[in-house]
């Protein structure tokens, strides 16, 4: 699934990354506990609700190139800075964590265990 | 090559600085990826335990041709009990440590599992000294 397509079927706006929407995903991880992250094999997508400037931070750590921001949180310019710094997207959405795993779930998306 | 880097007690905002500028280097410095994804792990997760247990510390970092050696040696209330530390789930963060995302007793042995070699001390009231080595082969 494309990153086009998970912002469409999220009602989603797109924080950073824009010009990467083409960019194809296969598995998302959900979790608001940075120390989980850190545990994970690469993935490409995380989606959270814990949005400060270490869920970035963590990311870039574990490889991950994309956030999905639920329940309306918006990132802070510190955050989109560092973010950019590292050429990833981040995407927000109005539903809860567990609406946004529904619907991606359901369109296919893959859990990574 | 030798970096130090200065860790503040508290100071989320920067947590991962030190981390994220040996990412750069290693990757500048083509070493593989899956390599440098353990190394940046095991010292994000030592400087997030140094900023949210300690009164600040440093970190030090040595890379060879073959291998990097990190050193994050904080001064705080030390730990008195390592192996306990050292189990999966078992953690002391206070409340705002846990709001960053951090605190669920698996940072000591989420460094183990990345590293090549792990060795902690540890001495109550003056501070704890992590010391990981991971080889680039």
């Amino acid at each position: 699934m494309t990153l086009r397509e998970i912002v469409d079927k999220l009602g989603a706006t797109v924080g950073l990354g824009s010009d990467k929407l083409d960019m194809e995903v296969e598995h998302c991880f959900a979790s608001d506990l940075m120390s989980d992250v850190l545990t994970l094999k690469d993935t490409p997508v995380l989606i959270t609700g814990l949005c400060n400037v270490q869920t970035i931070r963590t990311c870039d750590m574990a490889n991950l190139d994309v956030v999905i921001f639920v329940r309306g949180k918006r990132p802070t310019e510190d955050m989109v800075e560092l973010a950019d710094e590292n050429d990833m997207v981040l995407i927000c959405c109005q539903y809860s964590m567990f609406k946004t795993c529904g619907i991606l779930y359901e369109a296919g998306m893959k859990p990574l265990y | 090559m030798h970096q130090e880097y200065t860790v503040i007690e508290g100071d989320f905002v920067n947590a991962g600085k030190a981390s994220s500028s040996v990412k750069k280097t290693l990757k500048q410095l083509n070493v593989n990826p899956q390599v440098v994804k353990r190394v940046v792990v095991a010292l994000y997760e030592a400087e997030v335990n140094a900023i949210a247990h300690a009164y600040g510390g440093k970190v030090i970092v040595d890379i060879d041709a073959d291998k990097i050696k990190m050193v994050v040696a904080d001064k705080g209330p030390g730990i008195p009990d390592i192996a306990l530390a050292m189990q999966e789930g078992y953690s002391t963060a206070r409340p705002e440590v846990r709001d960053m995302g951090f605190g669920a007793g698996m940072g000591l042995p989420n460094m183990q599992k990345n590293v090549d070699r792990l060795n902690v001390t540890s001495e109550v009231g003056v501070g704890t000294t992590v010391e990981m080595e991971v080889n680039f082969q």
